[in-house]
């Protein structure tokens, strides 16, 4: 068990949702202050939690699910896991306040509180669970909040697209990531998570390292945007602004840098990892920049920025020297803050205006002072200006760039100068220059929307300016936890005029700058925009959908005729493969042959001839009438032979039968349209193949078990006990009514079931048509 | 003489006949249909109660004993899924009870659908190889009729091609048993068991086995024999549908896990192997064929023929814990499709459609059945913590230790598709703005009885999720009993 606290804390959500469309209906105004109630205690919760983890303790639960399938519902919180659910927590408080404001008087409102809560709680699983099956529970619980809550606009078809695009390439990733996980589990025998850190070594040298790696990859870079899958966080700006703010750019994206964070110390440190996740990283980390460049929708452009983030978050843990895993401790909360903050600035811009595009906006200072002054300060912490954190954090990457050599620092910096300029874009195009009229009269936003940026800002100043508030508490064990050893951190706003710094203070001019010549850059970069991933994602759906209507145009053809077709000559070549790869031929020769042609009468011959001869003619027959007296005559010519081989009641039964059918079939074909052949002569002669391979089988069938008897048969015991033991001297009654009396009543049943539905299929049409 | 063993076939029998005789009463015949049910349901869960606490449970007919009689046996997987029938048949009893139209009522659906039960409860629990023929027939005939039952155009098309296909299954069937009788002079499943087991020519018996495969194989819709189901389950009444979709293919199923664990082991390198090849396939042309469609019901027929696949992948990975996740597979799947045809039933009510194209609307004006689908349908695509996923981390985790990473790739990609084409329904039935010109029908006709087995069978699905371990308990058991199958052949014929 554990603490029962971490469980509750993590469940409470899914709880909580299920009430939040009642409470939403009856308390609408106050809704998004009631429930954020939720969140806000659980933040205050983990951080009471801080000074425990701070002394290196970890908060733990179990309790048994699946034991069979190495499945427990187990948690863990030590410092990674706490920092993640300090971001979820408090982040989602101000999120669910903030959406109370964004979407007033929206009758959905009680279903968009359910979904984010279970997005909430589902998210503090991913960060907090300690078996990898319960975080991949979670995690695609995350996918699938975040598909319901990118369609909340779902009358409209890009919505609906976006939504379909993200679930399938996260959920793509997710499945890839199972395989890696249960890989990994495999090698290590545990799917704790607390267990297989411990076993690095034995994990990176199995021969199924490489494997588990890159799967867990596809899976952590799908889920945070790495390219070549970034595409879809931009069109996930679908969603309503709160849930960009809150899920694709400070929580749920941040699952897959989670994740490997978390799985450093088990499957860091090789050549693998160094490319795979620092190449990966670098290079989203450029082309999310790049491709910010030419954004004019204020949320797009701070997605496309969320991916460059993103990608260098995902660089640093793959460089994984302890000064670069110090960085992306730092570069996450900064950038939770002061991204999270500006998303929610672009809604309340949205709504106070009616409008994303930052061609159209300007001068919306003396409009909106309040949101103004927190859009300064987080884009000021953005652009990595001190004393707010986000400087202490480009300063720490620049270190980390610095100590690694020309390429690497080159890269940062590059994406360090687009930072600047969507900073820039933002803050300053925005809310200074000329004012621009805008499709609505711009007003400032009610106290839901600017509380959100605000708190968020300011404690990028907080703690930017006093960062030992942060560093021993939270950064250090966080460090220590990505590490897997206990590391020391200090934080500090002023180092001395290093290299850093004077790359810093050039940043942030050189970025300035380039926002000053933004309309000849757009116009510039606007023919180089690339999208050959997405291209690619639309190309393989096509594909896709083709491929799946073409075979099943193929297969499901709507000809009966093909699908006997295919079922016998499957039947026919498996087994008749299997057949004639056993020395059947030597059976069929040692077969007595002598003794069966001896024993042959004669009037056994000719009904074997009869029938043949009557199969042939009922085939070939030009009528209909021939061919049934021709299959008549087959029957009657059985139940000739169950006569010659003593069995009165069988030939009976069958003569019965035969005149029946044949009678019937008289009947029907009276109501039946002329007899003509539609069928080719060379679809006949194909017919006729297949059906003499499938006769052929059963033929050599028959013979080969004629000649093989494994085990006595046990009629002789019905022979031997019809009388003594059920008083009757015809054995095939007393089989069928008694020692076999179970398969009589079957079809008795079954006879009853025909008459009935003869009954029914008749009279029931027949009513109908009257 | 357990008791336990024989009500599964005598409470459907009785009831089909007193409906039957009270063919002119509609009201007292739903009624008594639902008694019927409902007593099936409680015999059921007597029967898994009984097997789970005291083992096989064996009982031969008119005292005859094995193997000149016929056998009546339940392991914990015949008991499950006579459970399994009886939670289905229950459900859709209830969902019939508005659904179905006087006419077919008055022609003979209680009695039928009572036969049908019948004929699928006999085919779970007989021990000889005949009878569960005759179960085969009793179903086929029972399930034409109800297909075809209502004359309209769509449905005889289909029925024709249902019953002609099925009858090339009866064929083969029959033709095998009568080879396999040749060869071992046998019809008792635990007989044939023991005189196989040290036979002196594998070979032929593998040649055998294979009709067999085919036979069971046409029944359970594998790849490329499932032609039939997908012409046949979009025709018939909705209620129709939902029976067929849990429960027929299924029988299909057990019976190829019954066969090929207890009968069919000459040479498992080979068969258990093809039989892996065939779940991939099946799998993959199933959910493509589901890709394709447009069509509510035809979107989930083609699912079934894909989901079939995991079930038989368990069992071509022939171990413990593998066929442990093949039965879970099957219980989650019965629950969670037969919901998925009667929820298509609703929002046919609603709509009018059971096009993709027409339909819409559905989650703004619908919530509750919004959830009610996601359930069900989330399940179906695996996600957690849904009975689907566990399903199918169970084949997964049953491959590894295998390496079968081909199998476990196309279980995890086909997954990934049926995803695709449930959020497919989802976008289209429920996100999409309804045409403005044809709103959803104010009068709703839909009542409680069509949403008490809806919600029934959610909350199924849910337990079989949260609740997975006490229930992938019993799969284990009941796949180590289908790994041990000399356990079986001791309880039917003793000795030793």
């Amino acid at each position: 068990m554990g603490d029962l606290a971490l469980a509750v804390v993590v469940l409470s959500g899914f709880v909580v949702a299920l009430v939040a469309p009642t409470v939403t209906r009856h308390r609408h105004n106050a809704a998004g202050w009631l429930i954020a109630l939720l969140p806000l205690a659980l933040t205050l919760y983990f951080v009471a939690q801080l000074p425990r983890l701070a002394r290196g303790e970890v908060l733990t639960f179990a309790a048994p699910w699946v034991a069979e399938l190495g499945l427990a519902f187990s948690l863990r919180a030590d410092g990674l896991g706490v920092l993640f659910a300090l971001l979820i927590s408090g982040i989602g408080t101000l999120i669910v306040i903030y959406a109370g404001g964004y979407l007033h008087g929206n009758p959905f409102l009680g279903r968009f509180y359910a979904w984010l809560l279970v997005f909430m709680a589902s998210m503090l699983g991913v960060a907090l669970a300690d078996n990898l099956i319960v975080l991949f529970v979670f995690w695609e619980l995350t996918s699938l909040s975040s598909y319901i809550l990118i369609g909340f606009e779902h009358e409209s078809a890009s919505a609906r697209a976006a939504a379909l695009q993200a679930m399938l390439v996260t959920g793509a990733g997710g499945l890839a990531m199972l395989a890696g996980l249960l890989l990994l589990g495999q090698v290590s025998g545990s799917l704790e998570l607390s267990a297989l850190l411990t076993q690095g070594d034995a994990l990176r040298a199995s021969p199924l390292y490489p494997a588990a790696l890159l799967l867990v990859l596809l899976g952590a870079f799908s889920k945070s945007a790495q390219f070549p899958f970034h595409f879809w966080l931009p069109n996930a700006m679908q969603a309503p602004t709160p849930v960009s703010a809150y899920l694709h750019s400070a929580t749920m994206v941040k699952a897959g840098v989670y994740l490997l964070a978390r799985l450093n110390p088990a499957l860091g440190g090789t050549d693998l990892w160094l490319y795979a996740v620092g190449g990966i990283g670098a290079a989203t980390m450029l082309l999310g920049g790049y491709l910010a460049l030419t954004q004019t929708d204020l949320k797009r452009l701070l997605a496309y920025s969320t991916v460059s983030a993103l990608g260098t978050l995902t660089m640093l843990i793959g460089l994984g020297t302890s000064l670069a895993l110090k960085a992306m401790v730092v570069f996450v909360l900064a950038h939770a803050l002061y991204k999270g903050a500006l998303f929610l600035i672009a809604g309340a811009v949205d709504h106070a205006t009616g409008t994303r595009d930052v061609t159209q906006l300007g001068g919306l200072a003396r409009a909106m002072p309040i949101t103004a002054s927190a859009a300064v300060l987080a884009a000021l912490a953005m652009a990595g200006v001190p004393p707010l954190f986000g400087f202490i954090a480009k300063e720490l990457i620049y270190e980390v760039g610095l100590e690694l050599g020309v390429w690497w620092i080159s890269a940062i910096v590059a994406s360090a100068l687009f930072t600047v300029f969507i900073a820039s874009t933002i803050a300053l195009g925005v809310f200074f220059g000329q004012t621009r009229h805008t499709p609505k009269h711009a007003h400032e936003a009610p106290s839901s929307l600017w509380l959100g940026p605000v708190v968020l800002a300011g404690l990028s100043l907080l703690i930017g300016s006093a960062p030992e508030l942060v560093s021993a508490i939270l950064i250090a064990p966080t460090v220590a936890a990505i590490s897997g050893k206990p590391v020391a951190v200090k934080l500090a706003l002023w180092h001395g005029v290093t290299p850093a710094l004077l790359l810093s203070l050039a940043t942030v001019l050189v970025g300035i700058g380039l926002f000053f010549a933004r309309d000849a850059l757009r116009r510039l970069l606007a023919p180089l925009r690339w999208s050959g991933a997405e291209q690619t994602y639309a190309l393989a759906l096509d594909g896709l959908n083709a491929l799946a209507r073409g075979q099943t145009r193929v297969l499901q053809n709507g000809y009966l005729r093909r699908y006997l077709m295919t079922i016998v000559l499957a039947t026919v070549g498996l087994t008749g493969a299997v057949l004639l790869n056993q020395p059947i031929w030597n059976q069929l020769s040692n077969l007595p042959w002598e003794t069966i042609w001896q024993d042959a009468r004669f009037y056994e011959l000719g009904l074997a001839v009869l029938i043949v001869l009557a199969t042939i003619a009922a085939v070939v027959s030009p009528s209909r009438l021939g061919a049934v007296a021709a299959l008549g005559v087959v029957g009657y010519s059985i139940s000739l032979i169950f006569l010659a081989f003593g069995a009165p009641d069988l030939a009976m039964t069958q003569f019965t039968i035969e005149s029946l059918s044949v009678l019937l079939f008289v009947l029907v074909f009276y109501h039946l349209p002329r007899f003509t052949r539609l069928s080719t002569s060379r679809a006949r002669v194909r017919d006729a193949v297949i059906a003499a391979l499938a006769g052929g089988l059963m033929t050599l069938f028959v013979l080969l078990a004629v000649g093989v008897q494994f085990q006595p048969s046990i009629s002789d015991y019905f022979l031997e006990n019809a009388l003594p033991l059920a008083h009757g001297r015809n054995v095939v009654n007393v089989i069928l009514v008694d020692f076999r009396g179970l398969d009589t009543l079957g079809e008795i049943t079954v006879l009853g079931i025909a008459a009935l539905g003869a009954y029914a299929l008749l009279k029931l049409r027949r009513e109908k048509i009257e | 003489m357990n008791l336990w063993l024989i009500l599964p076939i005598v409470i459907p029998l009785l009831t089909a006949v007193i409906t039957t005789l009270m063919y002119p009463t509609l009201r007292a015949q739903r009624w008594v249909s639902l008694g019927g049910a409902t007593a099936l349901l409680v015999a059921a869960l007597g029967l898994l109660n009984d097997v789970w606490h005291n083992g096989i449970q064996v009982t031969q007919m008119g005292n005859w004993r094995a193997p000149y009689g016929i056998t009546l046996v339940a392991d914990l997987f015949s008991a499950l899924m006579v459970t399994l029938a009886g939670i289905i048949g229950f459900a859709v009893a209830v969902y019939s009870l508005t659904s179905i139209d006087a006419a077919r009522v008055r022609f003979g659906y209680y009695p039928l659908y009572h036969f049908l039960l019948m004929g699928v409860c006999g085919a779970f629990i007989t021990g000889d190889l005949f009878n569960l023929y005759v179960w085969f027939e009793v179903m086929l005939m029972a399930s034409f009729v109800l297909l075809a039952l209502g004359g309209e155009r769509g449905q005889l098309e289909g029925a024709i091609k249902y019953v002609t296909l099925n009858l090339m299954s009866s064929a083969l069937f029959l033709a095998a048993m009568g080879i396999l009788y040749g060869l071992v002079g046998t019809l008792n499943m635990a007989d044939l068991a023991r005189k196989l087991s040290a036979t002196a020519q594998p070979g032929l018996v593998v040649a055998v086995a294979l009709l067999f495969l085919a036979a069971f194989g046409i029944k359970a819709a594998i790849f490329p024999l499932f032609f039939w189901l997908p012409a046949s389950y979009h025709t018939p009444p909705v209620a129709v549908s939902a029976v067929f979709a849990g429960l027929l293919t299924k029988v299909g199923v057990y019976a190829l896990i019954r066969v090929f664990t207890l009968i069919f082991i000459q040479d498992v390198a080979f068969t258990h192997t093809l039989i892996l090849g065939l779940a991939g396939l099946t799998m993959i042309t199933g959910v493509l064929g589901a890709v394709a469609q447009n069509e509510f019901r035809r979107v989930l027929s083609f699912h079934i023929v894909s989901q079939i696949g995991y079930m038989i992948m368990g069992l071509g990975l022939f171990t413990p814990l593998g066929l442990a996740a093949a039965v879970f597979y099957i219980a989650h799947h019965i629950i969670v499709k037969t919901n998925l045809f009667l929820i298509s039933g609703v929002v046919e009510r609603m709509s009018g459609t059971f096009e993709l194209k027409k339909l819409g609307g559905l989650y703004r004006a619908q919530p509750g059945l919004a959830v009610l689908f996601l359930i069900p349908a989330m399940s179906l695509a695996g996600l957690p913590p849904l009975s689907g996923f566990f399903a199918k981390l169970g084949l997964i985790q049953a491959g590894l230790p295998l390496e079968q990473y081909v199998i476990i790739g196309v279980a995890l990609g086909v997954s990934l598709l049926t995803l695709f084409s449930m959020l497919k329904i989802w976008n289209e039935a429920f996100w999409k703005p309804l045409d403005d010109r044809r709103p959803l029908t104010e009068d709703r006709r839909s009542s409680v009885a069509l949403f008490i087995p809806i919600v029934l069978l959610a909350l199924l699905t849910l337990l079989i999720g949260f609740g997975a371990g006490p229930i992938f308990a019993l799969a284990l058991r009941a796949g180590q009993e289908l790994m041990q199958p000399t356990d079986y052949i001791r309880a039917v014929l003793g000795g030793p």
